[in-house]
């Protein structure tokens, strides 16, 4: 009985029966055409079959205008890594926690008023009044710090796995923006409810930025917008909070994803490799996406090909 | 790295990435069963501990004292710790910034071939003892003591009153031995030395300068503040 998972793995990249093994027969049986002239379809048979092709050729319409299957394919049947664990869904669970922040972020913003008088009571009237509203603002301000941990302890796995190195130093780079943004999204997301405790961290923020050398001064003026802690400070946070963080981190997951997909995951440090396999030198920075690489139809010829392993490693140590 | 070692890490990648699986379904699945527990562990977090707010913002009090989200207790501490004011500057944005510019260069400055961490001692090294750093730093600001208590050896027969000061907000202008911020107010470490009890008193009823008067302090209270203040020396 097979594996559900295998299931879904398409025909040309599963893993090829040995000649042999169950349901392969050793010789193909020869097939003589005279004993059975093919029948010509019926017209029923026809609209049905064309009823079947429908869906397959509105997708291969669309796929014309938009190129996109080599890619999608590329990328969803690209191979992980021999040894890749629990430890590298962090970073997903990091891209998780986000899109429940920004979906939440959306229905908050639907019943949020930006104002000194009003937004206490707008945060209040989604507590106590809107379907559900205390639950979606819980997950707000709880998802803030889940996501928070979840970046943090990506990057720890990315630190102590030495993923960071060549080729993937530029998305550690991105990686450590995507942190501080993180981080500049909890502080600005802190006052919105505009309680005792939002408004009064906020102005102690808002000092210790005023602190720095040279551009503290600045910062802090440019927290503040104005001489205190008020109405234009407060649509500044909000204007900061949802519009220009938020899509700033989206354009960074993206180009984050796009280096994760083009360069591939690593291997755990550890996964040990078969020298004798090491037959062909195809060193190539795109195995990932372009076709050709790394995804190719097993068949004669190919060495290792591509073939499932259907031995689980998602052990950490060597396996 | 050497471009061998970079030839060496390419190749061995290759080949690690043959034997692997494809991303989907398998890699998928196991981000599915994450991406659920995500989901699954905030709405419980929401349920149980719930959004409630606090009282509304008023900036004319002066006795609510400031705590920042847990993930900045960290820096909230090496404020704490940091006293002499030429060093304010340093913790508040010399630190952090050096440390982020130090996380983001990294493969810059790190750029041997060795990955497993067991064989780069001081990274890993470095890479613990700044998890335990910032753990410590996160837990000292969270269990620091509450804010509105004056941390110094108090006489007995003045403990009401620097109670009182640290309840009236006194410390978020003044700084006090090692407590509160140092300004804008002055100093009141040694007030006593400095000025009478007398200008004590008038100077908490009519509030100088930008200080607001605490006229409405009951006359006790006011007694107990001058009596411990005027201590200090």
């Amino acid at each position: 009985m097979p594996k559900f998972s295998d299931l879904l793995v398409p025909a040309p990249l599963r893993k090829t029966p040995k000649p042999g093994e169950a349901g392969v027969p050793n010789q193909p049986a020869p097939q003589d055409l005279k004993t059975d002239p093919p029948r010509r379809p019926t017209d029923h048979e026809r609209l049905g079959q064309q009823a079947l092709e429908a869906p397959t050729e509105g997708l291969a319409w669309v796929d014309q205008r938009l190129a996109a299957s080599g890619f999608l394919t590329g990328m969803l049947y690209r191979k992980v890594p021999k040894g890749t664990n629990w430890f590298y869904t962090l970073g997903s669970a990091a891209l998780f926690a986000f899109i429940v922040q920004a979906v939440t972020g959306v229905f908050l913003a639907m019943f949020y008023t930006p104002s000194t008088t009003q937004a206490y009571t707008s945060i209040a009237h989604i507590n106590n009044d809107v379907f559900l509203g205390q639950l979606v603002h819980g997950m707000h301000k709880w998802g803030a710090s889940v996501m928070v941990i979840l970046v943090f302890l990506h990057m720890g796995r990315t630190f102590f796995f030495g993923a960071y190195k060549y080729p993937r130093e530029l998305n550690w780079v991105i990686g450590v923006v995507i942190l501080i943004l993180t981080m500049t999204m909890a502080f600005t997301g802190y006052l919105l409810p505009f309680d005792q405790r939002s408004y009064w961290a906020s102005i102690v923020g808002i000092n210790i930025n005023g602190t720095g050398p040279i551009v503290g001064p600045y910062l802090s003026d440019f927290l503040r917008a104005g001489p205190e802690l008020g109405a234009t400070t407060l649509s500044r946070f909000y204007a900061i909070h949802m519009l220009l963080v938020p899509g700033a981190l989206i354009a960074l997951i993206g180009a984050h994803l796009y280096l994760v997909v083009k360069l591939g995951t690593t291997a755990p440090p550890w996964t040990k490799v078969d020298k004798p396999r090491v037959a062909e030198p195809t060193a190539n920075l795109d195995a990932g996406v372009s076709s050709g690489n790394g995804y190719r139809p097993g068949g004669a010829g190919t060495i290792a090909g591509v073939q499932l392993e259907t031995t689980d490693n998602d052990g950490m140590g060597p396996a | 790295m050497k471009p061998a070692d970079k030839q060496a890490y390419l190749e061995e990648y290759e080949v690690l990435k043959k034997k692997g699986k494809p991303f989907f379904p398998y890699a998928v699945l196991k981000d599915s069963t994450m991406a659920l527990i995500v989901v699954g562990v905030i709405i419980a977090m929401s349920l149980i501990l719930g959004a409630e707010q606090g009282p509304k913002a008023d900036p004319t009090t002066t006795t609510y004292v400031p705590r920042p989200e847990w993930y900045f207790f960290f820096l909230f501490e090496v404020l704490r710790v940091i006293k002499p004011p030429e060093l304010v500057p340093v913790a508040t944005i010399g630190i952090p910034t050096v440390c982020m510019v130090l996380l983001l260069l990294l493969p810059f400055y790190d750029r041997g071939p060795e990955r497993r961490p067991e064989r780069r001692p001081l990274a890993t090294t470095a890479g613990i003892l700044t998890i335990l750093a910032m753990g410590y730093l996160t837990y000292a600001g969270a269990t620091s003591g509450s804010p509105t208590e004056v941390d110094m050896k108090v006489a007995p027969e003045y403990k009401p009153g620097a109670e009182v000061i640290a309840s009236s907000g006194c410390l978020a202008c003044h700084k006090l031995g090692e407590n509160g911020n140092n300004g804008p107010g002055p100093e009141l470490t040694h007030i006593g030395a400095r000025i009478p009890r007398a200008a004590i008193i008038r100077s908490i009823e009519i509030g100088p300068s930008i200080m607001p008067s605490f006229r409405e302090l009951p006359q006790k209270k006011l007694n107990e503040i001058a009596d411990f203040l005027s201590s200090l020396n």
